[in-house]
């Protein structure tokens, strides 16, 4: 049986929603789940939590310098925890922070690593998973071949159940040295309250069909009333309608939804690159032909400044 | 200010994907191949630092003889010289070892990278980079500034932006608004052709990871149509059929 070491993120003092994933994800691969967590601003029972979704024991490194995240420091206490309690895999979340403390793992712990996992490892004939490249056009399976794998998982690569149960807290004091605090994080900005893109159930994106910023209105209401996060395409951030951070697409955020909503976006190849992982494609375009119209489950062709607002309505008076 | 630039060589962002040899080659036929869009964001970004404080600009590309069109390209951009490390990529760790070791021949004040490539779509190479050269990484960077021996930074995070600053060498893995890309002008086109473009052998040759095989996605089923007049139909589809509401 295998140890697994699941390395968790939280925001606001709360473990992310990607993190309860990715400890699923380790769960329901069998074996012993041990999580890992970093900083003081979450608490205790936040922490013994993680046993309902499949961790049976936490680590906790609750050292302040560690509530951002410091890249370097990250993968160093990760690097110690693996070692300390023998894991074999460590699976953690896709991720801004993820990704590069993964990397740093990887070479530290002689390990495969794999991104962009979409679905549980096969283990008949070696150790394998299948991971999504080309921007979502395709998938491989690939083997991880080195003794220890680190896994980074896509959204809905696992499904979080509660499982009842609550895990062992144990504080982790690893060794951290003046290199690893060498990229000083001097301040940061970020848009509270709102829904995170990369994590939304559903999403609200709208295109240049919406002609400019001011009617952004329509979709903001749209989006509040389905408990959605709001996304754009390209050109949308590019003319400053909207902040960089909503750009779905090839060059922006790869989402995948149960429900990804297009308003008066064409449907470039580029921007479908972004959402082509949705469950569920709605797409609203004034133009029959709009390529989009491919790549969705439901349509609607009309005008984007009179169905928003019946859109809206009808969702109001279904609930 | 020294500075290495790593670029892929990546089908054109609208090429549709197959595959050849039971599941086991990309289908390269008739698929226009470019520089990576987060490598042309890094590019981009040197030459403006070049034009701004001089220095030298390197590119380096761990590929085929049939990368070469694509190196020229980064070249007429504004890069000085390019290297291309003879061998098929087979994993990040591969790419991200050679890469380690030209660096540290070279001595560069700055690697600057893609925040991911868009075949591979790792976004793992500069991390691994970083380690084994025992300096920063840095990933996904908006914006970069240098003052002296440092460089301010904004890497993108869920929902927000944080601000750091480090000191050189580093390793940053950019992406817009970083920079605008560059379009070649025909002086840069026609010096290209003389600009050194030196080959050489892989030395480490290490990967993780193996190929089993390429998986097409499961195509789409039918799309189905509702009246823009009756929006609740939507609505109950929504509810009742796809089970989202
Ligand atoms: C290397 C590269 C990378 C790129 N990466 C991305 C990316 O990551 N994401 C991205 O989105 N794009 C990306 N692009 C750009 C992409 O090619 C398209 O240009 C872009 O997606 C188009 O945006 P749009 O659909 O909003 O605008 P348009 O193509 O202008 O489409 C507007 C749509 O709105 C419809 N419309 C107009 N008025 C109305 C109305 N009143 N009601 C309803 N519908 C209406 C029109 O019929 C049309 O279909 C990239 C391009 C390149 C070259
Ligand atoms: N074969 C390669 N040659 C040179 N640089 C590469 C290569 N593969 C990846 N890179 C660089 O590493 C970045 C991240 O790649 P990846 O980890 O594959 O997403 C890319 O944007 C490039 O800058």
């Amino acid at each position: 049986m295998s140890s697994i070491l699941v390395f968790v993120e939280s925001a606001d003092g709360r473990i992310k929603k990607s993190s309860l994933e990715a400890i699923a994800f380790a769960h329901a691969m069998g074996g012993e789940v041990t999580a890992i967590a970093f900083g003081n601003e979450v608490s205790q029972d936040e922490l013994s939590g993680l046993g309902n979704f499949g961790a049976t024991k936490v680590l906790h490194i609750n050292d302040e310098k560690l509530n951002q995240g410091v890249i370097q420091a990250y993968a160093s206490g990760i690097a110690q925890a693996m070692e300390k309690i023998g894991a074999d895999v460590l699976v953690l979340a896709n991720s801004s922070l993820g990704n590069p403390v993964s990397a740093r793992v990887a070479i530290k712990m002689d390990a495969s690593l794999v991104s962009n996992v979409t679905e549980l490892p096969s283990t008949d004939g070696g150790f394998s998973v299948k991971r999504s490249i080309y921007t979502g056009k395709a998938f491989a399976n690939v083997e991880l071949t080195k003794a220890k794998k680190i896994l980074a998982i896509r959204k809905n690569a696992a499904e979080v159940k509660e499982l009842g149960g609550s895990a062992n807290v144990e504080v982790f004091s690893a060794n951290f040295n003046d290199a690893d605090f060498s990229a000083k994080i001097t301040s940061t900005e970020k848009a509270t309250g709102d829904i995170l893109l990369p994590e939304a159930e559903i999403v609200v994106s709208g295109g240049r069909g919406l002609k400019g910023s001011e009617n952004w209105g329509m979709i903001e209401e749209l989006a509040k009333e389905l408990g959605a996060a709001t996304g754009c395409s390209k050109p949308v951030s590019d003319m400053g309608w909207r902040p960089h951070h909503e750009h779905v697409g090839q060059t922006g955020v790869k989402v995948s939804p149960q429900l990804y909503i297009a308003i008066g976006i064409s449907g470039a190849i580029q921007h479908l690159a972004g959402v082509n992982s949705s469950k569920n494609i709605v797409v609203i375009n004034k133009d029959p032909e709009a390529p989009f119209f491919k790549a969705a489950d439901y349509g609607i062709v009309g005008d984007a400044f009179e169905v928003i607002p019946k859109l809206t309505e009808a969702i109001k008076a279904a609930k | 200010m020294k500075i290495l630039v790593c670029i892929t060589h990546v089908p054109d962002t609208t090429s549709r994907i197959s595959f050849t040899d039971n599941d086991q080659k990309f289908d390269a036929n008739g698929v226009q191949f470019i520089i990576g869009p987060y490598d042309d964001y890094a590019l981009a970004r040197a030459v403006e630092l070049k034009e701004q404080a001089g220095g030298n600009i390197t590119v380096l590309n761990v590929g085929g003889v049939e990368t070469e069109p694509t190196i020229r390209k980064a070249l007429a951009i504004g890069a000085d010289e390019a290297i291309r490390v003879n061998a098929e990529p087979t994993d990040s760790l591969f790419v991200a070892n050679e890469i380690a070791k030209v660096a540290k021949d070279g001595n560069y004040d700055l690697i600057l990278m893609g925040r991911e490539s868009i075949d591979f779509n790792g976004g793992m190479v500069h991390g691994m980079v970083g380690e084994i050269l025992g300096i920063p990484s840095l990933s996904p960077v908006m914006t970069l500034e240098i003052e002296g021996d440092t460089a301010k930074i904004a890497r993108e995070i869920e929902g927000g932006k944080e601000f750091i600053e480090v000191k050189m060498p580093f390793v940053a893995g950019c992406q817009e608004p970083i920079a605008e890309w560059k379009i070649p002008n025909m002086r840069g086109i026609m010096s290209a052709r003389t600009k050194p473009l030196n080959v050489v052998e892989p030395s480490v040759n290490q990967s993780g990871t193996a190929l089993q095989k390429f998986v097409m996605p499961p195509a789409k089923g039918a799309i189905k149509m509702v009246d823009a007049d009756n929006v609740a139909e939507l609505v109950t589809l929504l509810k009742n059929e796809a089970k989202v509401l």
